[in-house]
């Protein structure tokens, strides 16, 4: 090839690429190291004319989904045109105020972002998620567990922006000190080892309490967890109920027997998570009984607790690079149990391997409404929210409440190379969260109409025994008795229907 | 003409049919109705409602931990707040800056203090417990048994409110007339002579007055149990506004919240009634 042509060949390449890079704009001004290919982009979403509509936005208060709802509303507004209201409301009062006006017949909001567990009340006013959506690149990478938590029956009503789950925190520097090992030991005649059942958890929780094993001169507890009353409290109870009442082999519901609505909280299996919940209360720190979720992550986060288990949080807490306990922290699956109470012979089951249940249990999710007037950029802007350079970034900032929900998330590089986490905590991390996805035995929200009030009859039912004013058997029977009731109200024909869908979830039918 | 003059109370009787005469018509109606979360709008179900709250005896419970705080709190307020109106009716260095003082508390918001003294209360990180070790009393569960529960939100409701009561007893106090006190100097009376004989007889309609306003206001208690103690540990906080806030926004059992509301409101306008006459008759004098 002569001279000239090579570089008249060069320079048109060079002048090609130059044209591809202005094609892909610089977004960095909006915070984002860089714009990345996908379905809505912002260079994707930039070439969209919205002028002249309004979205309306309703989401939690800053910062938890708060702030990046309020952030990503103001970009979407400046490379569209549209004018974007956003209003921040306390978790307390989130619902009622996205209830009422549906159930007035107003059209407040277009988008909504809420507990995803509320599904089974919401449903009826919300807009399913168009092919083109479900098509999307964002969409395409989202892992099974999250596409079913936004799915009611076979229908996707719920724009996935966020993938919750329970799973156990534990600190290295005192799983891996063979000083402390040894001492476990001859204290209680066992190996030191990641607890692999609830009594274990419980064991191991006690032994490293009220003394302090970190040498910074104060004392340290076993466990910090979530246990104040209407504090999400009902959530860590499922987690530890879940080995001893989620039978793999037994299916049709693990909240009621689906067939007769009967029910199943007050079975041996539920009372006996119970039991052991009440049993780990010496474990806490002091006050630690009344503890809610922000105490726990302070609690595990600051290095006060042995063991934690809960959302991301605390763990994202603990991890944060001014933590003191950066790198000293792991994650592991939940406890799990030896027994299973199988309620189709009424009797305990035992398993050469501990029964494992995770609990995929709600967390942020978005949706539009069915009677939005600007429904097409509502999904664009929940598109938007959910890009591929918004999520990353997000991911990388605690306070945003956005945890993985897309198989992307799950590489060492981004929690490695991006976040700068050890390789113990970035690996154990990814391994829990992305093999609760793998999981044939999964316990997921009792996702049906009037969720709130049999959960708020959970966590007063529960919070009874914790505080001794009944038993755990007791305390459970008036739950039951209260469920029925609820079921009696709404119709049980009504509660089994949407159930039914949970079941299919849990029952890997869907 | 002369009945243009009632048009002159026309924009008072619109406010008041649209701030009180209407929304509790409304709460009426809404009682009468399945309004649940399940059931939107407003059908009719009798007393159904009204059935359920008297078979309700988390209701019940929570009314009776209601009576046992507000009356409780509210005396002691009472205490404190007529012996620091009394404090600093007196010629005192820095009383302007005592009454400002003494006023902080009722100005701060609720919530906000609550969430203060919970930081307060927290039994390992918290200062109160830091302060109790550090003179050698040992830790209290501030928070996390029931009756010690009860007793740190009973100190935050005092600790607030008291200030309110100081307010309305000093100005009582300032404007009593000179003369009893002057006959009870030339009678010889010592001070607690005079404070029980003149002072707090004066004192009577204000004290009736305070009482009431404070009892209505502590009833109505609910930011600093929901932030300190979601009712909690098990029901040991829970007061009957925090009950209805959970049945009415939380489980959004509209209608049944709306009956727990009336039979709250009957309930208080009654025994009200009955505690300030039983004031009265305690401390006023008997005409004749």
């Amino acid at each position: 090839m002569k001279p000239i042509k090579m570089a008249l060949l060069l320079s048109s390449s060079i002048a090609l690429a130059g044209q591809g890079a202005l094609a892909q704009g610089d977004y960095s001004r909006f915070g984002i190291k860089e714009d990345l290919p996908g379905t809505c982009s912002y260079a994707e979403i930039d070439k969209k004319d919205y002028s002249g509509k309004t979205l309306n936005i309703i989401t939690h208060a800053i910062p938890v989904m708060g702030e990046p709802t309020a952030l990503h509303a103001k970009q979407f507004s400046e490379l569209t045109g549209a004018e974007v209201n956003v209003v921040h409301v306390p978790f307390g009062d989130l619902f009622q105020r996205i209830m009422i006006p549906f159930q007035t017949g107003q059209n407040a909001y277009d988008v909504m972002f809420y507990g995803s567990l509320w599904i089974g009340d919401l449903n009826p006013f919300l807009e399913p998620v168009p092919e083109f959506y479900r098509n999307s690149t964002g969409m395409k990478d989202v892992t099974p567990n999250y596409i079913g938590v936004a799915s009611w029956g076979d229908q996707m009503v719920q724009y996935p922006v966020d993938g919750d789950r329970h799973y156990l925190k534990y600190r290295t520097d005192v799983f891996d000190n063979p000083e402390l090992q040894a001492k476990y030991k001859e204290a209680t005649g066992k190996e030191l080892k990641v607890p692999a059942t609830w009594e274990e958890y419980n064991e191991v929780a006690a032994f490293f309490t009220d003394w302090d094993w970190d040498g910074d001169g104060e004392k340290n507890y076993g466990s910090a967890e979530v246990v104040k009353r209407d504090d999400l409290m009902f959530s860590a109870f499922i987690s530890r109920v879940a080995p001893f009442a989620k039978h793999p082999d037994v299916k049709g519901g693990f909240f009621f027997d689906l067939e007769t609505m009967e029910p199943l909280v007050n079975t041996p299996g539920w009372v006996r998570g119970l039991e052991l919940f009440v049993e780990a209360q010496k474990t806490f720190p002091p006050g630690g009984n009344n503890f809610g979720l922000g105490d726990e992550i302070f609690s595990f986060g600051g290095g006060q607790t042995l063991m934690s288990y809960s959302w991301d949080d605390a763990y994202i807490q603990a991890m944060q690079p001014d933590s003191r306990i950066r790198d000293k922290v792991a994650a592991a699956p939940l406890p799990g149990s030896y027994e299973v109470w199988n309620r189709e012979t009424g009797q305990w089951d035992r398993f050469d391997e501990p029964n494992r249940a995770p609990y995929i249990t709600w967390g942020w999710t978005a949706a539009v409404s069915k009677s939005s007037q600007v429904k097409e950029v509502a999904f664009d802007f929940l598109c938007f929210f959910s890009n591929e350079a918004n999520t990353l970034s997000d991911l990388q900032i605690g306070r945003f409440g956005v945890n993985p929900y897309r198989n992307s998330h799950f590489t060492l590089d981004l929690w490695q190379d991006k976040l700068g986490w050890s390789e113990k905590s970035a690996q154990t991390y990814i391994d829990t969260l992305s093999g609760m996805d793998l999981s044939r035995n999964r316990v997921f929200d009792l996702r049906v109409p009037g969720v709130n009030q049999f959960m708020s009859a959970l966590a007063v039912g529960v919070s009874e025994a914790l505080a001794g004013q009944k038993t755990p058997q007791e305390a459970l029977d008036g739950v039951a008795e209260q469920w029925r009731a609820i079921v009696d109200r709404i119709g049980k024909d009504t509660v089994r229907e949407a159930y039914a869908k949970v079941v299919a979830l849990e029952d890997n039918l869907q | 003409m002369y009945r243009d003059k009632y048009f002159f109370l026309l924009p008072g009787l619109v406010v008041l049919i649209a701030i009180i005469i209407f929304p509790l018509l409304f709460t009426i109606r809404v009682s009468f109705s399945s309004w649940d979360v399940f059931q939107p709008g407003l059908d009719y179900i009798g007393g159904r409602n009204f059935a359920r709250v008297f078979e309700d005896t988390r209701f019940w419970e929570s009314l009776l931990r209601l009576s046992v705080l507000s009356v409780s709190s509210v005396l002691l307020q009472y205490v404190i707040g007529f012996a620091l109106a009394l404090a600093v009716w007196r010629e005192i260095r820095f009383r302007r800056f005592f009454r400002v003082l003494f006023l902080v508390p009722m100005m701060t918001t609720p919530v906000v203090m609550s969430v203060i003294w919970r930081t307060i209360f927290h039994e390992s990180l918290g200062p109160a417990n830091d302060i109790l070790q550090a003179i050698g009393l040992g830790t209290v569960p501030w928070l996390s048994t029931g009756t010690a529960a009860f007793i740190s939100v009973l100190i935050v409701e005092v600790w607030q409110w008291t200030p309110f009561m100081f307010l309305l007893l000093l100005a009582g106090l300032v404007s009593l007339p000179r003369e009893p006190y002057l006959a009870a100097a030339i009678d010889g009376a010592g001070p607690i002579r005079t404070f029980l004989q003149v002072t707090f007889p004066l004192m009577a309609p204000i004290t009736i007055g305070a009482i009431i306003i404070r009892l209505i206001e502590a009833s109505k208690i609910m930011e600093t149990v929901y932030v300190m103690t979601s009712g909690g540990p098990g029901t040991a906080t829970e007061t009957s506004s925090y009950y209805i806030y959970i049945r009415g926004l939380r489980d959004f059992q509209i209608g049944y919240s709306a009956a727990l509301s009336l039979t709250y409101l009957v309930i208080m306008i009654v025994s009200l009634t009955i505690i300030a006459k039983v004031l009265a008759r305690m401390l006023l004098p008997r005409e004749g």
